[in-house]
Parts: structure tokens; sequence; C-alpha cells
């Protein structure tokens, strides 16, 4: 069941550490996530595709995989580094233990790594692409090629890999009035889903290639961008269709991904992070009505700064460093937050953004 | 928003005396309030009756009260110095409790006084327990089932309606006393009724029992603005039914989802914004199903407490310097996070990359006839946390900063014990419970078996299996076949050096010696409440056995300074607030201070405090670590109690310097034999003793000696199993208490000195010159643990010749003792004679309140003397004189014990202390007594009984009290002789002379005094039940006769003539 592994990042830097799950060679970009809970949420977050994760909580496993808390039906990210890999989950929702569940996804985990220090390391040099594999079973040069083989995280599109291929409806709401929205998934999180259809939602989930000539065609109140994941500057089409759905003057929300292809739809630039956010701690300030939310957040590119402006404006911004967080058209109902406020993991106060989604599409 | 400016002076309230449910967190809270309000321009008055605080210290307020904290004291404070507001949430529920009085009484209105932090209808819908589940119904989020009692009547309806088990709470006491669960109707009676007596306002929650389920606490803080987050969350690893403060906690909660954990954390901030928490840190207490995930919100606290302390020292959040800050208006964001260096701004929730876990401490030892078994009154009286990168780790370092002689998890069930045994330690937790749980393990239990006996969570339950399943393979090997790989994986578990020894039966230092060898150290890591996402230099450090180190080692002369680890009954705050008084001379003197210590509540472990602090065990494995790392130039062993004292042969024999009074002093001092030697120099008498190596010698030493004798072990702390003995059945009783005297373990036996003064002295030495601290008289006669005593400063009843003599005299002994810092004598004087009881080169308990008497620490100035000041460069040539009286007055935990016998005798049992001011002793003596919490009564009836030694002084004290306006009632005996001095005295029969008697006439509350003094066991245990009775009855009573002078004194004095000044100004 356990293995040796090793984890070697670009720079050479390398740890030795035990092995669980899938036995192969799992490359990505290294991030590191501050969240306590939710491990379940973030591995099964589509965002996460290309990364590794490295939890800086020393304890993952803990309550095991339950059915109902996945954000899709797989595991995303190329491999999870954690300190201590927790066997025996207790929670009364859990199915099946962490370890299963990695077999099940064909995803490797090492542990017994002092991820203090690797977090140390990212956080001052910046994110490294990195390679977990069983030790016995891969050498260091295999390992150094297969880093060399996936190059860099830019340029890249990892949205292929987790969106729908052809559009798909999610499920009529049980709420009297009903609104239809069209979800543009980059590789969209469950929860997202969850919240809008509670709210009265009818939503149709497409593909990230589909046109705002079609989305027109479907007649939506509304039309959301998902979080997904990589560099939204390898997304030239999406960018083109979004600048045409802002002509169709219905409502139009962003997270994440889709807050940074909106941008992109305003001519703004996309800068990488050098270790991005990755966590359920951050506070972000409420611009408009100086308040502050503790936010989810995951993401590794940014909105760079913005200069003032007739059409748009800055609504959000996160009290760690800054970064822009939110932008908000100053005219039409368009807006959208780099932070996650669907949660899951995470806190949920956030969700109130959804509220102003839906009040729009009623207006 | 920035501060207010429409607020100027702020008055903050202490929680007085250490008791059992609150300790020294409050000092932390309420220092760290002073400072911060102070710092933004704040004029501070803070009133605190405690003296062995840091926050009593003169420069931490502007002016300071000690005072007793109560309404009326208070009124009297608020008219002087007429504050703008009152900060009610730092000291804990006295504070709250006083606060809500003064608003109910108008008497802030009257004074324009605002309440900040947390308003009057806040503190009434969290503390009362009606609106309170009134409030969370209307929210939607589920209590227990209940009900709301105010007679018996009440009870049974209620009973009726939700049956048994049940947990019953009285509204408004301290630490939940005189709650408990009712299994049977007869526990449900008795604990009602007790109850109903002690709520204040007569009222009792009767809950559903939810005893089994998992138990939760979210700390939360909210701004005005309505920003909240969750600075830790807490998971009890004992289920419901075991009071949070005596349970054992992990931060942050290990086993909740990410989807419970929002719900908890959305309902925390429910609970906050409905019950009007408006600024300021709360904590809510959850209780959840472990089969359905129910939740259910138990109580919330609108104040700072012992679990924000806990997770401000868990995740390095400063909750109560930022709750001070939010109550003057400002919000999160305006405010930076210490730790990271201000790199991120206070509005953001810590997150945390290790596990800490505390452990409580009980004192059930002390109190014999009490039930040691765990319920929902809280009984432990301090507590440790460590830290480590994975449970286990933090578990097994808890452990071992417990000092109670356990080094891991000991196999503690004894041979001949049973299942059935084991079934009940399981299921009725004592303070050992996760012990014997290992040991159910170890007897072959199954996962389940287990779990259905304590209900603990399975994941903890997994992690005491695997430690004793590594214990098993520990066993099955050998000290040479573990190689670095193994000790490695070992240590990481959290394996102390001593336990890996006593499970391959060697002795720790073979251990240690071969770990060192195979080169196996652990790294320190810092606590920077980020998990590293953003850089911090705050040298908040805790030990792992990981890869990395963190703590940089400076090249500045340094000194560590040992804490004193878990409060306990002989050893608390005043403690810890000399390490703090070290770390402070020693960074005035341009010196790197060190810190270590495991107690969470405490100054000390502020990591503003010194320059590096090691949240560490203060045990020799942790600390050599430290001292490996840190190579410093010495170790200050003599301000933290027993606790470093105890390292101190390791110490010397490791070739680590002693810094201070040599360590060949110290055990002169310690040393019975070498001590008498030491003292045949001086014109010191000893109480005639002699040293019983075997219960033989004990007998005859006896016949020597001739009754009274005190006896005592060796080396001990707080009188541990020191009693009085006047007759044979009594020593033979006593002696087969104390099992084991030895050549190793002897016992001191030593003729009772029968009214004798006591004295304490505390002096600073620097090795040529000697400074006297002060001297101070107890009230209690000798034969009382100094600790328990009452005592003035200066001495009401010694004559200056006779001071002039025994000070000079004590100054003969420091130097000749070669003591560099603190030494304490305490020396009984009778028939004008001297007698040395033992000399303590050390910090003592005395010197806090001494440093606040004479308004100069003594700690402070004993630190830079240790630091190679001479007395004459730091200014300190004379004596200093005092200016009026200071009483310091004991506080008891018997009302927590429920049929303990609330006598004094030379075993310690108090948990704290208050101190009372005045122009005179009776002034200072009244006000003492008031600040412990009890008021002597100015007319109505007075019980005397009192020993035959105590007849002569009868006459006296009772035309006295006549004079006052008193009525005299006694029996029989006693009365004859006060009718013989022509006092008028109704007679009363004793509890076996037929009804009706005593204890009678005080459940008819006909008695408003009670004189009772006792010698010997039988007439000790003759009279219990007025003393028990009169406990629970909350009159007032003394048991020396020496209490009875002083209250005659404090009575002529007159409450209304007291006058309250601040330290400031003496």
């Amino acid at each position: 069941m356990k293995f040796a592994a090793k984890l070697l990042l670009e720079n050479g830097i390398s740890f030795e550490g035990i092995g669980f799950g899938f036995k192969k060679i799992g490359i990505g970009e290294v991030v590191f996530n501050t969240a306590i809970t939710g491990y379940q949420e973030i591995l099964t977050d589509p965002s996460y595709d290309g990364q590794i994760i490295t939890f800086t909580y020393p304890h993952i496993g803990n309550t095991g995989i339950n059915f109902e808390d996945n954000e899709s039906k797989n595991i995303a990210a190329r491999g999870l580094v954690v300190k201590n890999f927790c066997d025996f989950p207790s929670n009364y929702r859990s199915k099946m233990s962490l370890q299963d569940f990695l077999i099940e996804q064909k995803t490797i985990c090492i542990s017994d790594i002092d991820t203090r220090h690797l977090t140390k390391i990212l956080r001052d040099e910046g994110c490294k692409i990195g390679a977990i594999y069983p030790s016995k079973l891969f050498t260091d040069e295999e390992a150094v090629s297969e880093i060399k083989k996936f190059g860099t995280m830019d340029g890249k599109n990892f949205t292929e890999n987790v969106a729908v291929l052809k559009p798909y409806a999610y499920g009529a709401p049980k709420t009297p009035k009903k609104l239809r929205i069209v979800a543009v998934d980059f590789g969209i999180k469950e929860n997202i889903l969850r919240i809008m259809k509670s709210m009265g939602g009818d939503i149709t989930v497409v593909p990230p290639s589909t046109s705002a000539k079609d989305i027109k065609a479907l007649n939506p109140n509304g039309i959301f961008l998902s979080n997904g994941p990589g560099d939204p500057k390898v997304l030239t089409e999406a960018v083109n269709e979004v600048k045409e759905m802002m002509k169709l003057d219905i409502p139009i929300f962003g997270i994440c991904l889709g807050h940074q292809i909106m941008s992109l739809a305003y001519n703004l630039e996309i800068e990488k992070m050098p270790f991005g956010h990755h966590g359920a701690n951050h506070p972000v300030h409420d611009l408009k009505n100086n308040t502050v939310f503790i936010t989810s957040q995951n993401h590794n590119f940014a909105v760079a700064q913005v200069e003032q402006r007739d059409d748009i404006v800055v609504t959000h911004k996160s009290l760690f460093d800054g970064s822009i967080q939110g932008i908000e058209h100053i005219e039409k109902p368009f807006y959208s937050i780099q932070c996650h406020p669907e949660a899951s993991p995470g806190p949920k106060e956030f969700e109130i953004l959804f509220e102003k989604f839906f009040e729009d599409m009623n207006a | 928003m920035p501060k207010r400016e429409d607020i100027k002076t702020i008055l903050i309230v202490g929680s007085g005396p250490i008791i059992i449910g609150q300790a020294c967190e409050f000092d932390y809270s309420g220092t760290q309030a002073c400072k911060a309000l102070r710092d933004n321009g704040y004029r501070v008055v803070l009133v605190n009756s405690n003296p062995a605080t840091i926050m009593t210290d003169p420069n931490i307020a502007d002016a300071t009260y000690i005072e007793p904290v109560d309404w009326q004291t208070l009124e009297k404070i608020i008219e002087k110095e007429k504050p703008d507001a009152i900060l009610p949430t730092m000291g804990g529920q006295t504070g709250l409790n006083v606060s809500l009085d003064l608003a109910k009484r108008g008497i802030l209105e009257k004074h324009s006084v605002e309440m900040i932090g947390a308003n009057r209808e806040a503190i009434d819908n969290a503390e009362d327990r009606e609106k309170f589940d009134k409030c969370m119904k209307e929210l939607g989020l589920d209590t227990p089932r209940s009900g709301f009692a105010h007679s018996m009547e009440d009870a049974w309806k209620i009973h009726k309606d939700i049956g048994l088990p049940c947990v019953i709470r009285p509204s408004f006491t301290l630490g939940g006393t005189g709650g408990g669960i009712a299994y049977n109707l007869k526990e449900f009676e008795e604990i009602c009724m007790n109850g109903l007596k002690l709520s204040p306002t007569k009222e009792l929650l009767i809950d559903e029992s939810l005893v089994g389920w998992k138990e939760f606490e979210m700390e939360v803080v909210r701004d005005k603005n309505d920003n909240c987050i969750i600075v830790c969350s807490i998971e009890n690893v004992d289920p419901m039914g075991v009071h949070t403060g005596d349970s054992i906690t992990v931060a942050p909660a290990q086993t909740l989802t990410d989807k419970e954990y929002q719900e908890m954390r959305d309902a925390s901030f429910k609970v906050l914004r409905r019950i009007g928490v408006e600024t300021g840190g709360s904590n809510v207490q959850f209780a959840q199903d472990p089969e359905t995930g129910r939740l259910v919100v138990i109580e919330m606290n609108p104040r700072v407490s012992r679990s924000s302390a806990l997770a401000s020292k868990a995740t390095g959040f400063p909750i109560a310097k930022v709750a001070a800050l939010l109550a003057v208006g400002y919000t999160l964001d305006e405010l930076k996070n210490d730790i990271t260096d201000g790199k991120t701004p206070a509005s953001f929730e810590p997150t945390i990359d290790y596990v800490v876990t505390k452990i409580p401490r009980f004192n059930f030892e002390k109190f014999p006839e009490t039930d040691p078994r765990l319920t929902t009154q809280m009984k432990s009286v301090g507590e440790v946390m460590a830290i480590g990168r994975n449970f286990q780790e933090s578990f097994q370092k808890a452990i071992r900063s417990m000092e109670n002689g356990l080094n891991g998890l000991s196999s503690i069930l004894k041979e001949n014990e049973g299942n059935g045994a084991l079934k009940l330690e399981l299921s009725t937790p004592g303070e050992k419970r996760l012990w014997f749980i290992a040991d159910a393990f170890r007897r072959g239990w199954s996962m389940d078996e287990v779990f259905v006996s304590c209900k603990v969570d399975k994941w903890f339950l997994h992690q005491i299996k695997d430690i004793v399943d590594d214990e098993k393979s520990i066993q099955e090997t050998s000290l040479e076949k573990i190689e670095a790989k193994e000790m490695k994986f070992f240590k990481k578990k959290g394996f102390s050096d001593a336990r890996i020894a006593k499970l391959l039966n060697l002795n720790e230092e073979k251990v240690r010696e071969h770990r060192y060898q195979l080169g196996v150290h652990p790294v320190f890591k810092r606590v920077d409440s980020c998990a590293a996402e953003f850089d911090s230099t705050t040298n908040y450090l805790y030990s792992t056995y990981d890869e990395f180190n963190e703590s940089e080692v400076s090249s500045k002369k340094k000194i560590i300074v040992l804490g004193s680890g878990p409060n306990r009954i002989g050893q608390g705050i005043e403690f810890d607030y000399c390490c703090v008084q070290a770390a402070l001379a020693f960074r005035e003197e341009n010196i790197e201070t060190i810190m270590i210590n495991s107690n969470p509540e405490t100054v000390s472990t502020d990591f503003d405090v010194s320059d590096k602090l090691y949240f560490e065990p203060i045990v020799a494995e942790d600390v050599f670590e430290i001292i490996r790392h840190e190579n410093p130039y010495g170790v200050v062993v003599q301000f933290g109690g027993q606790t470093p004292l105890k390292l101190t042969d390791e110490f010397e024999r490791n070739g680590v310097k002693i810094l201070g009074t040599p360590p060949a002093s110290i055990d002169i001092a310690e040393n019975r034999e070498k001590f008498k030697t030491f003292l045949s120099d001086f014109n010191f008498l000893q109480p005639e003793n002699r040293i019983a190596q075997s219960a033989e010698d004990a007998k005859k030493a006896v016949m020597e000696l001739s009754y009274p004798v005190i006896v005592r072990p060796s080396y001990v702390l707080g009188g541990r199993a020191m009693e009085l003995i006047y007759t044979d059945s009594d020593f033979n009783n006593y002696l087969t208490k104390v099992a084991n005297i030895s050549h190793d373990n002897p016992l001191l036996i030593e003729k009772f000195l029968d009214d004798a003064v006591e004295l304490d002295i505390d002096v600073i030495c620097d090795g040529e010159k000697t400074l006297i601290g002060g001297v101070l008289q107890h009230i209690e006669e000798a034969g009382i643990h100094s600790g328990d005593s009452s005592c003035s400063f200066p001495p009401y009843s010694v004559g200056d010749t006779q001071l002039y003599a025994l000070k000079k005299e004590i100054k003969a002994v420091a130097k000749k003792l070669n003591v560099v810092g603190l030494m304490n004598a305490q020396v009984a004087i009778k028939d004008d004679k001297f007698y040395m009881i033992e000399v303590n080169p050390r910090a003592s308990r005395t010197i806090p309140f001494l440093s606040k008497c004479i308004g100069n620490s003594l700690a402070k100035i004993a630190s830079k003397v240790i630091a190679g000041k001479s007395l004459s460069e730091l200014g300190f040539d004379a004596e200093i004189m005092p200016t009026n009286y200071a009483v310091k007055a004991p506080v008891f935990p018997f009302n927590k014990f429920r049929k303990v016998d609330p006598i004094l005798g030379p075993e310690m049992k108090s948990t704290g202390e208050v101190m009372g001011r005045g122009d005179c002793f009776g002034e200072a003596f009244g006000k003492a007594i008031k600040g412990a919490g009890e008021t002597i009564p100015n007319n109505g009836n007075i019980f005397v009984s009192v020993k035959d030694s105590d007849r002569k002084y009868l006459p006296d004290l009772c035309s006295k009290l006549v004079n006052l306006g008193f009525n005299i009632v006694a029996t029989k005996g006693t009365a004859k002789a006060l009718t013989d001095a022509g006092i008028e005295v109704k007679i009363i029969n004793k509890v076996m002379e037929g009804r009706p008697h005593i204890v009678d006439a005080i459940l008819n509350k006909e008695i408003d005094m009670i004189i009772n003094t006792t010698e010997g066991r039988q007439s000790i245990k003759d009279s219990f039940s007025i003393r028990r009775s009169a406990l629970e009855h909350s009159i007032f009573f003394t048991t020396t006769i020496s209490g009875g002078f002083a209250i005659v004194e404090s009575l002529e004095k007159g409450v209304e003539n007291w006058e309250y000044k601040p330290l400031q100004l003496s």
C-alpha cells in the first residue's frame, strides 16, 4: 500500500517520502494550499488540472471521502503532497478512505516530507514544476525528462481536459420562478451549479468553445463564465466570444478564470503570480461597501493593476497583496470575481454575489 | 474608521483571584488590552484584586486599583476616576457579572459610562440561559431540549419531559459550578437542590443529555462593520459530558469535513450577531451527534476566555489585543497582524500547519474526599499546551509537559484490575481516561469495544492505538537495534526519551546518549498564523522532528528563562509573574531573552514578552535540545518554582551554567541535614525535628518529640502530604497513607510550634549586599501552609527591635548561602526566639505581592542582579519602607469539591490570592476578605467553638465582638467559659447533642458568622458539618483564632471608612 516515493522540483531540489495512492509519475506545477478543511473539494476541483497540490495542513485524509462533497467526478490535480497521510478516516459521512479514492482516481500522493519547507521554497522562489514518483519504478533521470517534457504552465490549454464537450441541462430547479442561465464550462465546480440551481437557475452547461450566437439562441436570462485551470491567455477564442456576449446586454457573471476571461475581453492585462493564492482564509476588501470578506481562493494568474477607466471599475481587492479581485462594468450588468464565492471549500459569506446576478437577471 | 475620539478614559475590569475556571489567562488578556489601549492614547484605569498579575504592575495601566472586584467598589472608583467607558470582556465571568451589576443598578448610566466590547443586552442574552435558548430558536439553530427550573417542582416537571440522563446547569455560576449530569433520580435531586442554592438567580437549566456527542468550539472575532473571522476551531477529544475546561482538546478540529466546518462557522457568526456582540472576541460551543451529524449550539461567551487564550497561543493571533482595539472603534482591516510583522491585516483567518493539544492538570490528590470523576463542572486547576507536526507528537509532548510523572501513555491499569475496571474508567472518565484507553488496547480490546465505552472519536482512538502498537515494537527491540531511521520514526510520533527508556527498561540518559550518537535531533519551526504563506521573523517557536530548522541563532548574549509549567495548587501565576519580570529585566539589560514554557494561560508565553519563545515541555529532554541549539550564556531556574529547580542537577551534570545562586546552595537549602548543619552558625533555632527513613524510625521520632508534630516528605511543593498530628491514631493513619518512607524518600517530623507567629521574609542578595524586600506576618498561626495563610505587610504585631534583629540575621544567612538573586525564609517567633522553618533560595509565592506593596518589582531587580549588576548600581541600597498596610488573602476551591472539609492545615489548598490595601491593618484585611468574595457581616449572631488551647483568648475576642454589636452563640463548654467572664451567650446543641443543633441553626439562617478552631482528627471530624454547611450557605467563617481577631480589627475600622487609592499614588 505504502511505497517509497520522491518529489523532485525543476530546480533540482528533491524530497524523499512515503507514497500513497496510485503508483505512477505525476507531473505538474507544484502549488501549496493553506486550507485546513476541504481536501476532498480541493482534489476534485477541475481548476487544479496541471498542478500538484501541497497541503500545508499536516493531517490530510481524516474525514475520508463521501459522495456529496465532490466538485467534479474526478481528481483533476496531478498529485498531492502531504505531511501526514491519514489512513483511518473518521466521519459519519465517510464512504471510502482517501487512499482508495486516490487509487480509483489514479492519483499519486507523497507524504512524510517537510511540507513547510517546501511551502517556503515555493513562496520564496515561485511555483515550480515538479514530479512525484515511486522511487522504485522511476529513476530521477526519468523524472527530470518528464518535467522537461511538461514544460511550463504558460500557453497550455487545460480547460480542454476538464470542461464538457457537449451542452447539457443541469436539471430544473424546484423553485416556482426559473431563470435560464447558460454556464460556460471552463472546468466548473459543481457547487456553483448547486447554488445557482437552488436559487432558481435553470442551467444549461455549455463547452468553452460555445459561441455567443449559440448562447443567444438559448435565450438565456444571464450568462455565467466558470472557473477553470491554467493560463487564460490561451483562450483567445473564448475571449472573443465573451466580447460578443457583452453585446447581448444580459447579465454576465464570471468567477476566477471566467473573471480573467472577462478582463481580457475588457483588454486588461493578465499576469502570472509568483505563487498564486490557494486557501480559504483570504481577506477581500469590498471597495464599494468598505467591508471585508474572508474568501476561498485558487488562482495563479491575476488581472494586472488597472488604470482609471470610463467603462469598468475595480470593486474588490485582496488585503494580502492588493491584487485585483473583482471588476464591474459601470453601465452594464457585467461583473466578475477572482475568488470563489461558491466556497467549497471555504467561507460561504460571499455567496451574496450570486444574489446580485439573480437580481439583475430578474430586472 | 479609526479609533473613537470621544472616549478618553477606559475602565478595565480584571478577573480577581485565580480560581478553578478562571486562571491567569485573564492576566494575559487583560495585560494585552491595557497595553493596546494605552498605546492608542487612552487613559486606562484598571481594577483587579489579584496582586500576582502582570496587569497590576504599576506601569501597565494609568491608574491601578488593587481592590475587590465588586460593584460597590467599582462604583467608588467610577466616582473618582470618571471613566468614559468600561471594558467588561477582559475579566472573565467576574468581569462580566460585575459590569452587568453596575449596569442593572443604573450606576453606569448615572456616571455616563458606556459599556464597550459587549453591552448589557448581549451579556444578558448570552448568560441568561432562557434568553439564549430563545435567541437560538429564532435563528433556526438547534439547541438541546431543555427547560428552566426555579424550584424543585419545576425541575421534576422538566424531568418528566426530557428524562435521564440529563445535564443540570445553574445560571450565572463560574466554570459551571454546581452543575452536573444526573443518571438517577437521587443524583437529579441532589444536583438540582445544590444548583438552586448556588445560582445567584436561583435558576437551573436542565438539558437533554448529549453525553457522548462530539464537542467543538469556535473562536470568533467581530468588528463594528460586521466583519467576522474565526481565529481557531477546537475539538474536544473528550466527548460531551466533560466540561471543556477539563477536556483534552485539539486545535484545529480534526474530524470535520469542510461542509460541517462551514456550517459551524456560519452558525457562530449568526450567534454573535443575534446575541449582540458588536465587537470583540467570543466563543461558541457546539455538539455534534456522531451518528447523524445533527449540530446543536451549547453555549457562547461574549468575552475573551480560557479558550481564546488557548486559540491565541495556538495560532499566534492575539485575540484579546485585537478585541480591545475593536472595542474602541477600529475595524479588523485597519489592524495589522503582529506575527507576520504587519505584512498582513488582522482581517483574515489564521491557518496553521501543526497540531496543538491541550491537557488539563488536576489536583484531586489534595482533596481525597471528593469524587475524582470528570463532569460538566470544571475541576482542573491548570493546563498545558504542546505543538507538533502531527497529533501524536503534540499529544505526547503535552503529556510530558504535565510534570505528573508520566512521560507517555504509560500503562496505569493495575495488574489485578480487569475489564470491569477498564470499562468503568472508559465510560465515567477521570483525569486519565486516555491512558486507560491505551490499556484497553493493550488488553486486546477492539476499536469498536473501546469506542462504545468511551465515545471518543475513532480518529483519536486510532492515534492512541497506533502509539500502543509502536510501544510494543519498541519493547520487542533493543536500544542498539534502533538506528537513526527508526529513532526518527519514533521521535516524530512524539515518544520521549524517558518513555522509550521505560519501554526498554533503561534509564533516560542511555536513550538520550544513543539518540545523540545517531544524530537525531529536533528542528524548530515557527508559529506564524499563516502556514508559511508569508515570511515572518517573529520568534515564536516549537520543536518537531522534521527536516528543516527555522530558529536562527544570534550571536548576542543569551539567557534562558525557564517557566513554571502548568498551574497547580502550590505553583501558580506568582511564578509566571516572576518569569515575565525576568524576561523584561534581561531585555532591558540588552540580553537576548529566551523563554521556555508550556502553559498557554500565561503572560510569559506571549511572544511579545521575550526575544524568543519556545513553547515546549519543561523537561530535561526538550530543554537540553534548546540549549544545544542556542548555546546560551546561562539558564535561570529561580523564577519558575519547582519546575525548573528540579532540573538543576541535570544541568550541573551536563555543564549547563546556572545563573544566580549556585546549585550547591540550593541543595543545602533543600536537604534537611545539610541545612541543619548550615544553620548552626546562626542565631536561629529550628523546631526540634527528626528525619525518618522508615516507619519504625518515624514512630520512634514522634515518641521523642511528643505531639503535636508536623510531618512531611522531603522535597515537596505546596505542602503535599503534609499534616499536623495530635494523636497516635492520627499518626498511624498518616503512615498508612504515605506508604513508602525510605532512605531516598525520607519523612521529616517536626515539633509543632503552638502559638507561634510566622513570618515570610523575601530578600535579594547580589553576593555581597542583601536587600530586604519585605517581611510578611502570617495572620494564621504556624501550622497552616504559608500559601494558605493570610498575611500582612508590614507585620502588625511584631516589634521593631525584633524585626531589626531578624533582618540582620537573615541577611547573614543569604550571604553565607551565596545567594545571587532571590531568597525566601519562613521564620516562626515563639517566646521571643527565632525558629527557622525553611529557606528557599528562589522566587517565592509572595514576590509579586511584596512587589506591589513596595512599588518595585523584586523579581526584576533580582534578575538584574543575576545578570551581573550590584544592588548599589541598581539604586537599591536600602529597604523600601511601606506607607500603608496590605493584606494577602488566599482563595480556596472548596465549593467546587463536594464533601471536602474547608479546614486549613499544613497542606496547601488555595488556588489564588487577593490583596487588600488600606491605612491600617483592619481596612486592608477587610478589603482582602471582600476581594476573596466573602463578606464579613457587621452584626448578627456569631457562633464560636474553639479548641482548648484557644480558650484563653475567647473572653477578649468575644467582648470585642459584643461591643461591635454581635450576639454570641456557643455550645455548652465554651459558653460556660464565656459566662464566667461575664459575657452573655446563647447556648446551642452540638451536632451529636440532639436537635435543633448548630447545623440546623446554620440552615435556618440563624447564624451570621462562625469562628471554629479545632485540633486532632476527632474534633475536626465532629465539626466538619459545621464548616461545610457554612460554606454551602455562604456564611462567613474562620478556622483560626487569629482570624477572629483580624475580623474584629476590620469591623472596628468599618467599611464606610475605606478609601480607594491607585497604586500609582502610593
